[in-house]
Protein backbone atom coordinates (compact mmCIF):
# COMPACT_ATOMS: atom_id res chain seq x y z
CA UNK A 1 0.00 0.00 0.00
CA UNK A 2 1.29 3.44 -0.88
CA UNK A 3 1.64 5.34 2.36
CA UNK A 4 0.69 8.98 2.60
CA UNK A 5 2.78 9.37 5.74
CA UNK A 6 6.32 10.75 5.39
CA UNK A 7 8.76 8.53 7.26
CA UNK A 8 11.42 11.21 7.24
CA UNK A 9 10.82 13.53 10.20
CA UNK A 10 10.22 17.23 9.56
CA UNK A 11 9.45 20.11 11.88
CA UNK A 12 5.73 19.62 11.24
CA UNK A 13 5.98 16.06 12.61
CA UNK A 14 6.81 17.55 16.00
CA UNK A 15 3.61 19.62 16.17
CA UNK A 16 0.88 17.73 18.10
CA UNK A 17 -1.83 16.23 15.90
CA UNK A 18 -4.60 18.10 17.71
CA UNK A 19 -3.03 21.49 16.93
CA UNK A 20 -2.58 20.62 13.26
CA UNK A 21 -6.21 19.50 12.96
CA UNK A 22 -7.43 22.63 14.75
CA UNK A 23 -5.32 24.87 12.49
CA UNK A 24 -6.65 23.12 9.39
CA UNK A 25 -10.24 23.51 10.56
CA UNK A 26 -9.76 27.19 11.45
CA UNK A 27 -8.07 28.02 8.15
CA UNK A 28 -10.77 26.31 6.12
CA UNK A 29 -13.48 28.16 8.09
CA UNK A 30 -11.70 31.51 7.74
CA UNK A 31 -11.36 31.04 3.98
CA UNK A 32 -14.96 30.09 3.35
CA UNK A 33 -16.30 33.66 2.93
CA UNK A 34 -13.26 34.97 1.01
CA UNK A 35 -13.08 34.94 -2.77
CA UNK A 36 -10.42 37.30 -4.04
CA UNK A 37 -7.69 36.09 -6.36
CA UNK A 38 -4.81 37.83 -4.49
CA UNK A 39 -5.80 36.21 -1.17
CA UNK A 40 -6.17 32.76 -2.71
CA UNK A 41 -2.98 32.87 -4.73
CA UNK A 42 -1.17 34.24 -1.67
CA UNK A 43 -2.47 31.26 0.30
CA UNK A 44 -1.37 28.86 -2.43
CA UNK A 45 2.14 30.37 -2.42
CA UNK A 46 2.24 30.09 1.38
CA UNK A 47 1.22 26.43 1.24
CA UNK A 48 3.88 25.73 -1.41
CA UNK A 49 6.44 27.47 0.82
CA UNK A 50 5.33 25.13 3.62
CA UNK A 51 6.02 22.16 1.33
CA UNK A 52 9.45 23.53 0.44
CA UNK A 53 10.24 23.84 4.15
CA UNK A 54 9.25 20.19 4.64
CA UNK A 55 11.81 19.01 2.11
CA UNK A 56 12.04 17.05 -1.11
CA UNK A 57 9.93 14.07 -0.04
CA UNK A 58 7.03 16.40 0.74
CA UNK A 59 7.33 18.14 -2.63
CA UNK A 60 7.21 14.75 -4.35
CA UNK A 61 3.85 14.11 -2.66
CA UNK A 62 2.32 16.95 -4.72
CA UNK A 63 2.22 14.38 -7.52
CA UNK A 64 -0.68 12.79 -5.63
CA UNK A 65 -2.84 15.55 -7.09
CA UNK A 66 -2.46 14.08 -10.57
CA UNK A 67 -5.81 12.24 -10.59
CA UNK A 68 -7.51 15.58 -9.90
CA UNK A 69 -6.23 17.41 -12.99
CA UNK A 70 -9.05 16.33 -15.34
CA UNK A 71 -11.56 17.58 -12.79
CA UNK A 72 -9.71 20.91 -12.51
CA UNK A 73 -9.74 21.30 -16.29
CA UNK A 74 -13.47 20.60 -16.42
CA UNK A 75 -14.10 23.15 -13.65
CA UNK A 76 -12.05 25.77 -15.43
CA UNK A 77 -13.78 25.01 -18.73
CA UNK A 78 -17.20 25.56 -17.17
CA UNK A 79 -16.16 28.87 -15.63
CA UNK A 80 -14.61 29.97 -18.92
CA UNK A 81 -17.80 29.01 -20.75
CA UNK A 82 -19.76 31.22 -18.34
CA UNK A 83 -17.38 34.08 -19.12
CA UNK A 84 -15.77 34.23 -15.69
CA UNK A 85 -12.31 32.71 -15.89
CA UNK A 86 -11.24 34.77 -12.87
CA UNK A 87 -13.82 33.11 -10.61
CA UNK A 88 -12.60 29.75 -11.92
CA UNK A 89 -9.01 30.58 -11.00
CA UNK A 90 -10.05 31.66 -7.50
CA UNK A 91 -11.96 28.40 -6.98
CA UNK A 92 -9.03 26.39 -8.31
CA UNK A 93 -6.48 28.16 -6.12
CA UNK A 94 -8.69 27.63 -3.07
CA UNK A 95 -9.14 23.90 -3.78
CA UNK A 96 -5.43 23.36 -4.51
CA UNK A 97 -4.32 25.21 -1.39
CA UNK A 98 -6.77 23.42 0.92
CA UNK A 99 -6.08 19.94 -0.50
CA UNK A 100 -2.33 20.48 -0.19
CA UNK A 101 -2.67 21.88 3.32
CA UNK A 102 -4.84 18.96 4.44
CA UNK A 103 -2.37 16.54 2.85
CA UNK A 104 0.45 18.20 4.75
CA UNK A 105 -1.33 17.31 8.00
CA UNK A 106 -1.83 13.72 6.85
CA UNK A 107 1.79 13.46 5.67
CA UNK A 108 3.22 14.48 9.01
CA UNK A 109 0.85 12.71 11.44
CA UNK A 110 0.91 9.01 12.25
CA UNK A 111 -2.48 7.28 12.12
CA UNK A 112 -2.34 6.33 15.79
CA UNK A 113 -1.52 9.92 16.80
CA UNK A 114 -4.49 11.06 14.71
CA UNK A 115 -6.69 8.46 16.39
CA UNK A 116 -5.61 9.65 19.85
CA UNK A 117 -6.25 13.27 18.86
CA UNK A 118 -9.84 12.58 17.80
CA UNK A 119 -10.69 10.14 20.58
CA UNK A 120 -12.12 12.89 22.85
CA UNK A 121 -14.46 13.82 19.98
CA UNK A 122 -15.74 10.23 19.94
CA UNK A 123 -16.70 10.30 23.61
CA UNK A 124 -20.29 11.47 22.95
CA UNK A 125 -20.77 8.17 21.06
CA UNK A 126 -20.82 6.54 24.49
CA UNK A 127 -24.29 8.01 25.02
CA UNK A 128 -25.50 5.85 22.14
CA UNK A 129 -23.85 2.74 23.55
CA UNK A 130 -20.77 2.81 21.31
CA UNK A 131 -17.52 2.79 23.29
CA UNK A 132 -14.68 4.79 21.69
CA UNK A 133 -12.52 1.70 22.26
CA UNK A 134 -14.92 -0.24 20.05
CA UNK A 135 -14.36 2.37 17.33
CA UNK A 136 -10.60 1.84 17.60
CA UNK A 137 -11.18 -1.92 17.35
CA UNK A 138 -13.34 -1.48 14.25
CA UNK A 139 -10.65 0.66 12.63
CA UNK A 140 -7.94 -1.91 13.35
CA UNK A 141 -10.14 -4.76 12.21
CA UNK A 142 -11.00 -3.04 8.95
CA UNK A 143 -7.35 -2.37 8.12
CA UNK A 144 -6.44 -5.96 8.99
CA UNK A 145 -9.28 -7.32 6.84
CA UNK A 146 -8.09 -5.65 3.63
CA UNK A 147 -5.10 -7.96 2.94
CA UNK A 148 -7.23 -10.96 3.95
CA UNK A 149 -9.87 -9.94 1.43
CA UNK A 150 -7.21 -9.58 -1.26
CA UNK A 151 -5.99 -13.12 -0.54
CA UNK A 152 -9.57 -14.39 -0.72
CA UNK A 153 -10.09 -12.62 -4.04
CA UNK A 154 -6.84 -14.01 -5.44
CA UNK A 155 -7.90 -17.51 -4.44
CA UNK A 156 -11.22 -17.17 -6.25
CA UNK A 157 -9.47 -15.65 -9.25
CA UNK A 158 -7.03 -18.56 -9.49
CA UNK A 159 -9.81 -21.14 -9.29
CA UNK A 160 -11.68 -19.31 -12.01
CA UNK A 161 -8.57 -19.16 -14.17
CA UNK A 162 -7.93 -22.86 -13.68
CA UNK A 163 -11.42 -23.60 -14.97
CA UNK A 164 -11.71 -21.10 -17.82
CA UNK A 165 -8.25 -19.73 -18.60
CA UNK A 166 -9.55 -16.17 -18.22
CA UNK A 167 -9.65 -13.58 -15.46
CA UNK A 168 -12.77 -13.71 -13.33
CA UNK A 169 -13.36 -9.96 -12.90
CA UNK A 170 -16.85 -8.97 -11.78
CA UNK A 171 -18.11 -12.56 -11.91
CA UNK A 172 -16.19 -13.27 -8.72
CA UNK A 173 -18.12 -10.69 -6.73
CA UNK A 174 -21.04 -12.88 -5.67
CA UNK A 175 -18.97 -15.86 -4.44
CA UNK A 176 -16.62 -13.33 -2.89
CA UNK A 177 -19.46 -11.75 -0.88
CA UNK A 178 -20.61 -15.17 0.35
CA UNK A 179 -17.10 -16.10 1.46
CA UNK A 180 -16.54 -12.79 3.21
CA UNK A 181 -19.76 -13.22 5.19
CA UNK A 182 -18.50 -16.63 6.28
CA UNK A 183 -15.20 -14.99 7.24
CA UNK A 184 -17.07 -12.35 9.27
CA UNK A 185 -18.98 -15.04 11.18
CA UNK A 186 -15.70 -16.73 12.16
CA UNK A 187 -14.19 -13.38 13.15
CA UNK A 188 -17.22 -12.51 15.29
CA UNK A 189 -17.03 -15.88 17.02
CA UNK A 190 -13.31 -15.45 17.66
CA UNK A 191 -14.00 -11.98 19.05
CA UNK A 192 -16.75 -13.29 21.32
CA UNK A 193 -14.46 -16.07 22.53
CA UNK A 194 -11.98 -13.42 23.60
CA UNK A 195 -14.52 -11.51 25.64
CA UNK A 196 -16.23 -9.51 22.89
CA UNK A 197 -15.90 -5.94 21.70
CA UNK A 198 -15.16 -3.32 24.38
CA UNK A 199 -18.36 -1.93 25.90
CA UNK A 200 -16.77 0.55 28.26
CA UNK A 201 -13.92 2.92 27.78
CA UNK A 202 -11.53 1.15 30.12
CA UNK A 203 -8.17 0.09 28.78
CA UNK B 1 -23.41 -2.94 19.62
CA UNK B 2 -23.13 -6.68 19.06
CA UNK B 3 -19.80 -8.26 18.13
CA UNK B 4 -21.24 -9.53 14.89
CA UNK B 5 -22.49 -6.09 13.88
CA UNK B 6 -19.07 -4.60 14.57
CA UNK B 7 -17.36 -7.21 12.40
CA UNK B 8 -19.87 -6.80 9.58
CA UNK B 9 -19.46 -3.04 9.57
CA UNK B 10 -15.67 -3.42 9.45
CA UNK B 11 -16.02 -6.06 6.73
CA UNK B 12 -18.04 -3.92 4.34
CA UNK B 13 -15.80 -0.91 4.96
CA UNK B 14 -12.87 -3.17 4.02
CA UNK B 15 -14.68 -4.49 0.93
CA UNK B 16 -15.28 -0.91 -0.16
CA UNK B 17 -11.58 -0.14 0.23
CA UNK B 18 -10.62 -3.31 -1.62
CA UNK B 19 -12.88 -2.51 -4.57
CA UNK B 20 -10.95 0.73 -5.05
CA UNK B 21 -7.57 -0.98 -4.89
CA UNK B 22 -8.39 -3.81 -7.28
CA UNK B 23 -7.15 -3.36 -10.82
CA UNK B 24 -9.92 -2.03 -13.01
CA UNK B 25 -12.67 -4.45 -13.82
CA UNK B 26 -13.36 -5.21 -17.42
CA UNK B 27 -17.03 -4.48 -17.30
CA UNK B 28 -18.74 -6.32 -20.14
CA UNK B 29 -20.87 -3.55 -21.64
CA UNK B 30 -18.89 -0.41 -20.95
CA UNK B 31 -15.61 -0.49 -22.80
CA UNK B 32 -13.86 2.83 -22.40
CA UNK B 33 -16.12 4.39 -19.78
CA UNK B 34 -14.01 5.43 -16.79
CA UNK B 35 -15.30 3.18 -14.05
CA UNK B 36 -13.92 2.43 -10.67
CA UNK B 37 -15.71 -0.34 -8.88
CA UNK B 38 -15.62 1.66 -5.69
CA UNK B 39 -19.00 3.36 -5.58
CA UNK B 40 -20.43 -0.13 -5.92
CA UNK B 41 -19.13 -0.71 -2.41
CA UNK B 42 -21.59 1.82 -0.99
CA UNK B 43 -24.55 0.21 -2.78
CA UNK B 44 -23.36 -3.25 -1.70
CA UNK B 45 -23.01 -2.21 1.93
CA UNK B 46 -26.58 -0.90 1.97
CA UNK B 47 -28.14 -3.77 0.03
CA UNK B 48 -26.33 -6.43 2.05
CA UNK B 49 -26.31 -4.94 5.55
CA UNK B 50 -29.44 -2.79 5.65
CA UNK B 51 -29.75 0.91 6.40
CA UNK B 52 -28.00 1.50 9.73
CA UNK B 53 -25.19 -1.01 9.47
CA UNK B 54 -24.54 -0.05 5.85
CA UNK B 55 -24.31 3.64 6.74
CA UNK B 56 -22.04 2.82 9.69
CA UNK B 57 -19.72 0.88 7.39
CA UNK B 58 -19.35 3.98 5.22
CA UNK B 59 -18.81 6.21 8.26
CA UNK B 60 -16.04 3.87 9.41
CA UNK B 61 -14.44 3.94 5.98
CA UNK B 62 -14.45 7.74 5.81
CA UNK B 63 -13.07 7.88 9.35
CA UNK B 64 -10.12 5.65 8.43
CA UNK B 65 -9.53 7.66 5.25
CA UNK B 66 -9.50 10.86 7.33
CA UNK B 67 -7.02 9.26 9.73
CA UNK B 68 -4.66 9.03 6.76
CA UNK B 69 -5.13 5.70 4.99
CA UNK B 70 -4.98 5.85 1.17
CA UNK B 71 -8.03 3.64 0.65
CA UNK B 72 -9.93 5.43 -2.09
CA UNK B 73 -9.63 4.57 -5.79
CA UNK B 74 -6.22 5.39 -7.19
CA UNK B 75 -4.59 5.39 -3.75
CA UNK B 76 -6.22 8.64 -2.65
CA UNK B 77 -6.85 9.28 1.01
CA UNK B 78 -5.99 11.46 3.93
CA UNK B 79 -7.62 14.72 4.91
CA UNK B 80 -7.09 16.20 1.43
CA UNK B 81 -9.98 14.12 0.07
CA UNK B 82 -12.44 16.19 2.08
CA UNK B 83 -11.39 19.40 0.34
CA UNK B 84 -11.65 18.22 -3.27
CA UNK B 85 -14.68 19.03 -5.45
CA UNK B 86 -15.75 15.37 -5.26
CA UNK B 87 -16.35 15.63 -1.52
CA UNK B 88 -20.11 15.49 -2.16
CA UNK B 89 -19.80 11.97 -3.52
CA UNK B 90 -17.58 10.97 -0.61
CA UNK B 91 -20.13 12.01 2.01
CA UNK B 92 -22.89 10.83 -0.30
CA UNK B 93 -21.74 7.23 0.17
CA UNK B 94 -23.12 7.28 3.71
CA UNK B 95 -26.53 8.34 2.41
CA UNK B 96 -26.27 5.86 -0.47
CA UNK B 97 -25.78 2.94 1.88
CA UNK B 98 -28.54 4.16 4.19
CA UNK B 99 -31.14 4.70 1.47
CA UNK B 100 -30.27 1.50 -0.41
CA UNK B 101 -30.46 -0.47 2.83
CA UNK B 102 -33.71 1.16 3.86
CA UNK B 103 -35.37 0.38 0.52
CA UNK B 104 -34.07 -3.18 0.69
CA UNK B 105 -35.64 -3.58 4.12
CA UNK B 106 -38.88 -1.95 3.02
CA UNK B 107 -39.14 -4.34 0.05
CA UNK B 108 -38.35 -7.38 2.19
CA UNK B 109 -41.21 -9.41 0.71
CA UNK B 110 -40.42 -8.60 -2.94
CA UNK B 111 -38.15 -10.88 -5.00
CA UNK B 112 -34.47 -10.09 -4.44
CA UNK B 113 -33.38 -8.94 -7.89
CA UNK B 114 -35.98 -6.19 -8.48
CA UNK B 115 -35.78 -5.06 -4.85
CA UNK B 116 -31.99 -4.78 -4.96
CA UNK B 117 -32.11 -3.05 -8.34
CA UNK B 118 -34.56 -0.41 -7.08
CA UNK B 119 -32.44 0.04 -3.94
CA UNK B 120 -29.21 0.36 -5.91
CA UNK B 121 -30.66 2.77 -8.49
CA UNK B 122 -32.44 5.06 -6.00
CA UNK B 123 -29.58 4.94 -3.52
CA UNK B 124 -26.55 4.59 -5.77
CA UNK B 125 -27.64 6.95 -8.53
CA UNK B 126 -30.39 9.35 -7.38
CA UNK B 127 -29.07 9.95 -3.86
CA UNK B 128 -25.38 9.79 -4.78
CA UNK B 129 -25.68 12.34 -7.57
CA UNK B 130 -27.82 14.64 -5.44
CA UNK B 131 -24.94 14.77 -2.95
CA UNK B 132 -22.21 14.75 -5.60
CA UNK B 133 -23.72 17.56 -7.64
CA UNK B 134 -24.33 19.67 -4.53
CA UNK B 135 -20.69 19.19 -3.51
CA UNK B 136 -19.35 20.03 -6.94
CA UNK B 137 -21.52 23.14 -7.12
CA UNK B 138 -20.44 24.34 -3.66
CA UNK B 139 -16.72 23.56 -3.79
CA UNK B 140 -16.26 24.19 -7.50
CA UNK B 141 -18.31 27.37 -7.57
CA UNK B 142 -20.53 26.07 -10.38
CA UNK B 143 -24.26 26.49 -10.89
CA UNK B 144 -26.28 23.36 -10.15
CA UNK B 145 -27.05 22.97 -13.84
CA UNK B 146 -23.37 23.09 -14.84
CA UNK B 147 -22.41 20.72 -12.04
CA UNK B 148 -25.07 18.31 -13.28
CA UNK B 149 -23.70 18.48 -16.81
CA UNK B 150 -20.20 17.72 -15.54
CA UNK B 151 -21.47 14.58 -13.80
CA UNK B 152 -23.62 13.13 -16.59
CA UNK B 153 -20.76 11.13 -18.17
CA UNK B 154 -20.56 8.86 -15.16
CA UNK B 155 -24.22 7.88 -14.90
CA UNK B 156 -24.10 5.02 -17.46
CA UNK B 157 -21.27 3.42 -15.49
CA UNK B 158 -23.23 3.66 -12.27
CA UNK B 159 -26.29 2.18 -13.94
CA UNK B 160 -24.19 -0.87 -14.85
CA UNK B 161 -22.92 -1.06 -11.30
CA UNK B 162 -26.48 -0.96 -9.96
CA UNK B 163 -27.40 -3.93 -12.17
CA UNK B 164 -24.28 -5.78 -11.00
CA UNK B 165 -25.17 -5.15 -7.36
CA UNK B 166 -28.66 -6.54 -7.96
CA UNK B 167 -27.19 -9.62 -9.68
CA UNK B 168 -24.79 -10.16 -6.79
CA UNK B 169 -27.58 -9.78 -4.24
CA UNK B 170 -29.64 -12.36 -6.09
CA UNK B 171 -26.76 -14.82 -6.33
CA UNK B 172 -25.93 -14.37 -2.67
CA UNK B 173 -29.60 -14.84 -1.73
CA UNK B 174 -29.51 -18.20 -3.51
CA UNK B 175 -26.14 -19.35 -2.25
CA UNK B 176 -26.32 -18.19 1.36
CA UNK B 177 -29.66 -16.55 2.18
CA UNK B 178 -28.61 -15.56 5.71
CA UNK B 179 -25.80 -13.43 4.24
CA UNK B 180 -28.37 -10.94 2.99
CA UNK B 181 -28.69 -9.31 6.40
CA UNK B 182 -30.98 -6.57 5.14
CA UNK B 183 -33.68 -9.23 4.77
CA UNK B 184 -33.51 -11.10 8.02
CA UNK B 185 -32.81 -8.31 10.46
Amino acid sequence: MISLYLAQRTWLHAVPAGWKLLALALISLALAPLDSLPVMSGLLVAVLALYVSLGKAALAQIALLRPLWPLFLILLAFHWWNGDVLAGLVVLARILAMVLLANAVTMTTRMDAMMDAVEPLLRPLGWFGVAPRAVALAVAMMIRLIPLLFALWEGLNESWRARTGKRGGWRLLAPFCIQTVRLSHHTAEALAARGGAPRHNRR
Amino acid sequence: MKDRTLVQVALYAAIFAMLGLLPRFDLPFAAGVPITAQSMGAMLAGVMLGAWRGALAMVLLLFVVALGAPLLAGGRGGLGVFFTPSVGFVFGWIAVAFVAGWIMQALRRAPVFPAALIAAVLGGIVVMYAFGIAGLALVGGLSVLDATKACLVFIPGDAIKAVLVALIAQTVARGMPEALLSRNA
